[in-house]
């Protein structure tokens, strides 16, 4: 199956990725490939079958809304990236003027 | 003492014969001897390992000690270690240290199980080569030029080098049963939702499924009753009583339905491996086993729809990574954005990033019936097969892979080529059933193995049939001659 560059630069953006030219060349032909690949799924005759979710068809369970975790947020925040004063700090995401 | 068993080096902890500070320094002393040119751990956790074996000996003395105490095994980088980095074998989390502990770890640890470090694994654990490693590739134990299988690659050329009695892994595809295979180990993937999932890093969580490499199926089920049973943590734990699996292992064979699915027996399956693999089944037979010849029609259409769905929940999974909460961070983000896809970018491998990308399409708005949807209902028809089959049979027979370990570098440039490989495998995930990797008769030097499939929650009887046939047999005895 052919991809277009514009595609695979698509697919990138919505998962946050940001291949170089190269990669990008590599991505249509591997990708491409992978999706000639899938296409002997269509031959599948699947009407009236329901999508499989669990092996055993259990339900999501529902648990009684209780406080089951102590707050550990020194421990958390201790392997962040850059966390101050409890906060998570990234660049910021609104211009200051 | 490292040709023993971890029954048996159980059984020495309890007759005084050697204590746990022994044979964990023991350890220690062979992977420090063996592991650099093996590659098998990314994390040697030496002081704690000692410290823990400490405890099992002072547990033992006060007459505290349960049937695995002291006894030591290592886990796969999958699993999180509270105060011990936890990699899964990538650049994003080289730097992760948990701040709590896998529900498989705790329990292990209850259970007075000696910790010797980390194994390394396919990158997230996708991949079937072990290729994929930020910290490199493992080299298999029986020829260094091939790999080990994966994604657990790690816990399986420690076992079968003997650098550790007994290891962790995980199977989401293949990830415990090929590498078994690959290195002549024993593997267990048990039912879907037996083994909690809490902890245990997420690649792909329909399938993702906890396990064990070991020596024997008999050390397999000793494990297993240890690591299994519900988990409120987990939400798709299934709550199911947990058996005696080494009292029930002894059930006999005598009497038992095999069934031989034709599918299996195609004409990828080399020769040499299908010879080994029937001389399991002539075993069995011998034993009072009744052969079926069984079809599960739907089997050629299993790869192409598990990386459908292992990839699309592999993009939704590791959406989490962001450089934000922990994990690698790029260095001088221009903005948000860029602090996101450039963190993304560095911290994955490149096979990460494919099944990202294959995910995300297949996900994304006008393609997700196609795929996805599409995936999932061919997945319904495969459990429909295997449920028919165990109308008629007890277990299903089978290879584990259809070549025999590969070269290092072989496959790499082939990422389809390298899906194929766990064509037997992926089959027994999507279906969510149990499956056993045993030891069979070797190729050229290098191991073979056969694969035992069977109904859900029915782990006991497989692990009964391996330790029949290992009862007459002594493949999984072997240690490659470098670390006999």
């Amino acid at each position: 199956m052919d991809l277009t560059a514009e595609t695979v630069r698509g697919i990138a953006k919505l998962a946050r990725l940001r291949p170089n030219p190269d990669e990008e060349q590599r991505l249509i032909q591997d990708l491409g490939a992978i999706l000639e690949f899938f296409a002997q799924l269509s031959e599948a005759e699947v009407d009236g079958i329901e999508p499989m979710a669990h092996p055993l068809e259990v339900d999501q369970r529902m648990r009684e809304d209780e406080v089951t975790e102590p707050d550990r947020r020194e421990d958390y925040q201790e392997i962040a990236p850059d966390a101050r004063e409890g906060l998570y700090r990234v660049p910021a995401v609104l211009d200051s003027d | 003492m490292h040709e023993q068993t971890l029954l048996e080096q159980a059984q020495a902890l309890q007759d005084g014969e050697v204590s746990s500070v022994e044979l964990t320094q023991f350890y220690l002393n062979r992977i420090q001897a063996h592991d650099e040119s093996l590659n098998s751990f990314v994390t040697v956790t030496g002081a704690q390992a000692l410290a823990q074996a400490e405890a099992a000996d002072r547990a033992r003395s006060a007459g505290e000690a349960g049937p695995l105490t002291g006894v030591p095994l290592a886990h796969k980088d999958i699993f999180c270690t509270r105060g011990v980095r936890t990699t899964c074998g990538s650049r994003m989390l080289d730097n992760f240290v948990s701040p709590y502990d896998a529900t498989v770890v705790e329990r292990l640890q209850a259970a007075g199980m000696v910790m010797l470090g980390k194994t390394n694994m396919d990158e997230f654990a996708m991949g079937s080569s072990n290729e994929n490693s930020y910290y490199g590739p493992v080299h298999n134990p029986w020829d260094p030029e091939r790999v080990p299988g994966g994604s657990s690659g790690g816990s399986a050329a420690a076992v079968a080098s003997r650098l550790a009695p007994a290891a962790t892994a995980t199977d989401t595809g293949g990830s415990i049963r090929q590498p078994a295979t690959f290195c002549g180990v024993t593997g267990l993937k048990p039912t879907y939702g037996r083994v909690s999932r809490f902890g245990m890093v997420a690649y792909a969580s329909s399938l993702d499924q906890g396990g064990m490499l070991g020596v024997s199926a008999e050390d397999c089920a000793a494990l297993l009753g240890t690591m299994a049973g519900f988990d409120s943590r987990d939400s798709t734990s299934v709550d199911h009583p947990v058996p005696d699996y080494q009292e029930e292992l002894k059930q006999p064979v005598d009497g038992l339905r095999l069934g031989l699915p034709k599918e299996f027996f195609d004409d990828r399956l080399d020769a040499r491996i299908r010879a080994s693999v029937e001389e399991a089944v002539a075993a069995w037979e011998g034993q009072g086993a009744q052969l079926v010849e069984i079809s599960l029609p739907n089997l050629p259409l299993a790869t192409p729809a598990y990386y459908v769905i292992a990839s699309a929940e592999c993009s939704s999974n590791l959406a989490r990574y962001d450089g934000v909460r922990y994990g690698h961070r790029c260095a001088d983000p221009e903005d948000l954005e860029d602090l996101f896809c450039r963190s993304r970018e560095e911290g994955f491998g490149a096979e990460v990033r494919r099944r990202i990308m294959i995910g995300t399409y297949a996900l994304s708005a006008g393609y997700r019936e196609a795929y996805y949807d599409r995936a999932r209902r061919v997945r319904q028809l495969i459990r429909r097969d295997f449920q028919q089959a165990f109308e008629k049979v007890d277990a299903i027979v089978a290879p584990v892979s259809p070549v025999l370990p590969f070269r290092l570098g072989e496959k790499t440039q082939d990422p389809v080529a390298m899906y194929l490989i766990d064509c037997y495998t992926i089959p027994v995930n999507l279906a969510g059933l149990p499956g056993l990797s045993l030891p069979a008769r070797p190729v050229d030097g290098l191991p073979t193995g056969v694969q035992l499939i069977g109904n859900y929650f029915d782990e006991a009887r497989l692990l009964g049939l391996g330790a029949a046939w290992q009862r007459e047999t002594d493949w999984h005895r072997q240690v490659p001659p470098e670390f006999a």
